[in-house]
């Protein structure tokens, strides 16, 4: 038996690399049993013992925490951040009220997508969560391409955690109270345990929750907290990943990437429509014409007809065995039940419901375009 | 007499008469995680050794099974397509993958025994 690659973004080269870094959490992770895997530069855990089905249906019922410390925290301070981003990013950032928070991404001069990320305005500064295997080119491109007076503050004494799942709420309200009553997309400062934390309600897995931010050498006490509550359980990089391609989320490097679009990326709607009117961001031509025009490709949602999973680089043909796309992300979703991918189609072809064939090893196999959303967001609504 | 014998790959085979049934071990099977998806090869189809033979799909990655002996498949187990956690629950028993009919006992010599496997996994770290 010989396997392939494990999860998107993880590579199965030899762990005693000098060079991988390890977030506050580790020795925790390593104590509950963590399979630890280099992802992005860091040793993180893929899965615990419980093992990723269950991990994932846990994060579904209950509630999971995920270390993502690894990804880019950033604060952008000065006289106007908000006017100074928008000149790097399509989201409307200077509409941001106060305590919101917003989904965008750093375009280049072709509208490719160099990062996305979520920027939330604070208040005294803009608060910025990137990818962890774009962190250090994107910071250098915030230093290289804003504005004298906007300081880049990278916040590596910071960590983060996610907690995710139904029963998120009710146990973020124990330790903050308010917090289970925060709008989606919001943000709060709290003090648990005499630490002072960012709190936003967000997260990658569908479902309602949080993304905690936390002073590093805190971490492991408020990682801990969270952790003695019933229903709380660690869940890994395997379980975030099955996660969110359930939910129809992109992972950047495999979804979107330097050659996509956000519009052929079906992310249009992050982009605001003073945005979309008057530009001014990188790539604004491109993105702002294809809008008007419309794509030649698309993101799209596919259904596999039978078991088989249709991994990322399975080529997609239509009914007559014509070349229309490519598989960016494919697995087992085991709320679904069964396989789940996205892909690039054709716009001929990108229609809910169009037949398609998915050629695994060689053999088309029919499936279907289906809305990107495999499980139904429970984002909280008030 | 029958006899389990291991490959590098981490099959195992059971040879009674001259067909031996393949499963892959349970070290093999910890690796993978939850099997979500076994593609197993058809009935009559030859196979080299150490060729490849089957697919079996975690949630984390594809991964291929290969033949521990060159010969014909006489036998597959329909039950991993309804129930691919056989593999999990019952690597060396209910989650067996296939029969082959044995082409050539001499191929059996490369193979390891118990002792010599659970070595060669220790070895693996």
């Amino acid at each position: 038996m010989r396997g392939g690659r494990a999860i998107a973004g993880t590579d199965t080269a030899d762990l005693n690399r000098s060079d991988l870094k390890r977030t506050a959490l580790y020795e925790l992770h390593v104590a509950h049993g963590g399979k630890m895997v280099p992802f992005a530069g860091y040793e993180m855990p893929v899965q615990y013992p419980a093992g990723i089905l269950t991990e994932h249906n846990h994060t579904r019922a209950k509630a999971s925490i995920f270390d993502v410390s690894h990804m880019g925290q950033i604060a952008l301070r000065g006289a106007d951040p908000s006017t100074a981003l928008e000149t790097l990013v399509p989201g409307d950032i200077a509409g941001l009220a106060p305590g919101r928070m917003r989904y965008t991404m750093f375009t280049n001069e072709t509208g490719g997508i160099l990062d996305d990320l979520m920027v939330t305005n604070v208040g005294e500064y803009l608060f910025l969560v990137v990818n962890a295997a774009c962190k250090d080119s994107d910071i250098a491109h915030l230093k290289d391409r804003l504005p004298g007076g906007i300081e880049v503050e990278i916040l590596d004494n910071r960590s983060l955690i996610a907690l995710q799942g139904p029963a998120a709420a009710a146990i973020m309200a124990r330790y903050a109270p308010g917090a289970d009553t925060m709008p989606f997309m919001t943000a709060l400062p709290f003090e648990i345990d005499g630490s002072r934390l960012a709190v936003t309600r967000s997260g990658y897995t569908g479902e309602d929750g949080y993304e905690i931010s936390i002073p590093s050498d805190a971490a492991l006490r408020i990682t801990e907290l969270f952790l003695s509550a019933k229903d709380v359980e660690f869940a890994g990089l395997g379980a975030r990943d099955s996660l969110r391609l359930e939910a129809g989320l992109c992972l950047h490097g495999h979804d979107i990437d330097e050659t996509t679009t956000p519009v052929e990326a079906a992310l249009t709607w992050s982009i605001g429509k003073r945005r979309r009117a008057a530009g001014g961001f990188p790539g604004d031509t491109v993105i702002k014409q294809q809008i008007a025009d419309g794509v030649a490709r698309k993101r799209v949602g596919i259904l596999p007809d039978g078991k088989a999973p249709a991994r990322e680089g399975t080529g997609i043909t239509d009914a007559d065995g014509a070349p229309i796309g490519t598989v960016t992300s494919g697995g087992f979703g085991p709320s679904v039940e069964g396989p789940v991918a996205m892909g690039y189609v054709d716009i001929a072809h990108a229609t809910t419901d169009t037949p398609v064939n998915l050629v695994v090893r060689g053999q088309p196999r029919p499936g279907r375009i289906a809305p990107m959303q495999f499980v139904p967001n429970r984002y909280y609504r008030e | 007499m029958s006899y389990l014998k291991y490959s590098e790959e981490h099959e195992w085979i059971l040879l009674e008469g001259d067909v031996v049934t393949v499963g892959i071990s349970d070290f093999a099977q910890q690796q993978l995680g939850d099997v979500v998806f076994v593609e197993l090869p058809t009935v009559g189809r030859r196979v080299e050794q150490f060729g490849d033979a089957a697919v079996v799909e975690s949630v984390k990655a594809a991964s291929e099974v290969f033949a521990p002996v060159s010969g014909q498949i006489v036998e597959v187990n329909e039950a991993l397509e309804r129930d691919p956690e056989l593999v999990n629950r019952s690597p060396t028993g209910d989650g067996w993958f296939m029969k082959i009919r044995l082409g050539d006992p001499e191929e059996l010599e490369g193979l390891m025994d118990e002792a010599e496997y659970a070595d060669f996994v220790a070895s693996q770290g």
